[in-house]
């Protein structure tokens, strides 16, 4: 049993299934991110806990108390919108308190609190304007001071920053992770973001279709992604994916890839049970910054490969080098420092962190090894 | 060069719009003629009208008229002047402004934030009765205002202009409500505002464009009705619009025409005020609801 259970949870819209059976339990403290593309169910997930959507079936439970059918405000959750959702015929001062204010809490203690969220918000000089009058940063802080005034037991967030300009978006990022670290509460985070979703979280629950398509840690997530789609679609550049041949050499399962020119070169795999899969066509998924060069490979890996392939393109990005080339009849990222000597054209002699290469079962598209 | 194209483009800014200026001028000319007409024959003595000479300034001014059709020209049988009709018309227009702007706001609301099955039959039927002729509910509302006991009262009158009026204030209400976020009214939920509370506290008070909007119109409309308050409302409940047709009808002997337009203008002058006052708002208002979003 964790401090927020859900169990089993489907929602259906008519006869339309958005969410299927989804089950994640959440323990106190936790920061949970809920991360998918669009349309994935994020939201109405999220709103189901709130109980702002009906429960089609299954079950959500908040200390072990089962919350079907118990109304938002009874639920002692808080919730902050996208859009902030701030009353705009109220000052700062009573979108906060608002909330108290329908739980009858005398005017003395609603101003204390308010007071107090405020200064850890830093806003206390605009508490007497209206959100019309605020900027986007601003309306952001004032939206999270009406959720932390109501010391809720789990806090849901829904996209809270996408309306923030890239700047602003990483400050904010950092100063609700310190919000976090310094108050301990639990947080259920929706974001399509998936930097977001790898810098806040303790925990990440990758969605698509209406599915839980995996959850684990952050670090679960990117070395070890359940299948194809998280695979690809967490990280930045994505998780190169590429068609290769299981080959036995030595007693030791290889990867087979095809060369730009036709010619195939064999990486090593670090698993053995691999050799189950032998002479079978796999699809390989290695990561960008696992392709580099011999200088720049990661020297506590036990199992560094060699292959020469000719660079396609060289896109320099500042701290990092961008390498494409042709592998496995894809075009294949590579991500190198910025100071490796790389041109368009050149022959290149490419080191493989192989310890960090995932394969797939090209059928069912699920991760075979590690 | 520039300089050479500016100047042409002038020249015939400034003659395409003298002739959209002298148009304009013709047409509010011709509008506004009939209203001259009114004012001045309503200010000038009655052999002054019937020397002919409908169209000129009064020669001597007086403002006898319009104290006659106010407090003691005959109306039907009685010699009262239009007061006490003006009064019943205030108190038919005012609940039935303000009771049918009310429940629009909460038919807006509900069919908006609060759906439920059917919502948009139900909306469509509302719709309907927007476009129902008034003389297709004449006699079933004389019998259901017979058995409420209403009829002929001022009450049973402002009744009927809410009930016909819901439609039209349902349908302002909802349009403009569909474009209010709803994540507000989610906020609210989890903050733990009840159903009223959320419709007084949050959406009320953001309503301003729309309801100046619903009580101009609500306000004109039943103001200037003629056919309702004429066919449920007897000799002590008339609206001002039935009163002011029995004055010019029931002139014994002479036709006093300066009172009649004294009367005309005493009858239209609180939709004329309505208009000034919040006019500025109407369009504001009627605009809100379709460029927001
Ligand atoms: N009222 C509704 N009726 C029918 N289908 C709906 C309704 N609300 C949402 N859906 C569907 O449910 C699915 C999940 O929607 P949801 O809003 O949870 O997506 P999301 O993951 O939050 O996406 P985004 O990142 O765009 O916000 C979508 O396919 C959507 O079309
Ligand atoms: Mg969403």
């Amino acid at each position: 049993m964790g401090f927020l259970d859900i169990d089993n949870a489907t929602k259906s819209y008519g006869s339309v299934e958005v969410l299927h059976k989804v089950d994640i339990s959440v323990e106190e403290g936790e920061f949970l991110v809920l991360v998918g593309p669009s349309g994935c169910g994020k939201s109405t997930l999220l709103n189901m806990i709130a109980g702002l959507e009906e429960i089609t079936s299954g079950e959500v439970r908040i200390k072990d108390k089962v919350m079907n059918g118990v109304h938002p405000s009874n639920r002692n959750i808080a919730m902050v919108f996208q859009s902030y959702a701030l009353y705009p015929n109220m000052t700062v001062g009573q979108n906060i308190t608002f909330g108290l204010e329908m739980h009858g809490v005398p005017k003395a203690d609603r101003d204390k609190a308010m007071i107090e969220v405020a200064r850890l918000l830093q806003i206390e000089q605009l508490l007497d304007r209206k959100p019309g009058q605020l900027s986007g940063g601003q309306r952001q802080r004032v939206a999270m001071g009406r959720a932390l005034v109501r010391e809720p037991d789990v806090f849901l967030f829904d996209e809270p920053l996408s309306n923030l300009d890239a700047k602003l978006r990483v400050d904010m990022r950092t100063e609700i992770k310190k919000l976090h670290q310094n108050l301990g509460t639990t947080i259920v985070y929706v974001t399509h973001d998936q930097i977001e979703a790898m810098t806040l979280s303790s925990r990440i629950a990758v969605m698509n279709g209406g599915y839980v398509q995996q959850l684990g840690t952050p670090q679960d997530i990117y070395d070890t992604p359940a299948n194809i789609f998280v695979a690809t679609f967490m990280g930045s550049p994505a998780m190169n994916v590429l068609p290769a041949r299981v080959e036995v050499l030595n007693g030791r399962p290889h990867a087979e890839v095809v060369l730009h020119d036709g010619s195939t070169a064999h990486l090593p795999f670090s698993q053995d049970n691999l050799a189950t899969w032998a002479g079978r066509d796999i699809l390989l998924g290695v990561r960008p910054e696992t392709i580099t060069d011999m200088d720049g490979a990661d020297r506590k890996s036990s199992n560094i490969a060699n292959m020469t392939n000719r660079i396609v393109v060289t896109e320099p990005a500042g701290s990092d080098t961008f390498v494409s080339m042709q592998l496995g009849g894809r075009d294949v990222i590579a991500r190198m420092r910025s100071d490796a000597e790389v041109a368009a054209g050149q022959d290149f002699n490419f080191a493989v962190n192989m310890e960090k290469a995932v394969a797939f079962d090209p059928e069912s598209e699920m991760r075979i090894v590690p | 060069m520039a300089q050479a194209t500016q100047d042409t483009a002038i020249r015939t800014g400034r003659i395409t719009r003298t002739l959209i200026y002298l148009v304009l001028l013709l047409f509010s000319l011709f509008y506004l003629l009939p209203l001259y007409v009114m004012l001045a024959n309503s200010l000038k003595p009655l052999e002054e009208i019937t020397g002919g000479g409908m169209m000129n300034l009064p020669q001597v001014f007086t403002v006898e008229p319009w104290i006659k059709a106010w407090s003691s020209a005959q109306i039907g049988v009685e010699p009262t002047g239009l007061r006490p009709y003006f009064w019943n018309s205030i108190k038919m227009v005012v609940p039935a402004v303000i009771v049918s702007t009310v429940l629009g706001a909460l038919n807006g609301y509900v069919l908006t934030k609060w759906r439920f099955k059917y919502d948009t039959i139900l909306f469509g039927l509302m719709l309907f009765a927007c476009f129902i002729p008034f003389q297709i509910v004449l006699i079933p509302m004389a019998r259901m205002l017979g058995l409420m006991g209403l009829a002929g009262t001022t009450w049973g009158l402002a009744l009927v202009h809410v009930v016909y009026g819901i439609g039209f204030t349902t349908l302002y209400f909802r349009n403009y409500y569909a474009v209010f976020p709803t994540e507000l009214i989610r906020a609210a939920q989890i903050d733990g505002a009840g159903f009223f509370q959320i419709f007084w506290r949050i959406l009320l008070p953001s309503s301003g464009p729309i309801a100046v909007v619903s009580i101009i119109w609500q306000f004109t409309n039943i103001w200037n009705d003629f056919l309702f308050g004429a066919s449920f409302a007897d000799a002590n409940s008339q609206p001002m619009t039935v009163a002011l047709n029995n004055l010019v009808q029931s002139s014994t002997g002479v036709k006093e025409y300066n009172v009649h337009f004294a009367g005309a203008i005493l009858a239209a002058l609180p939709t004329l005020l309505v208009y000034i006052v919040a006019g500025r708002y109407f369009v504001r208002g009627l605009m809100a609801g379709s460029v927001k979003g």
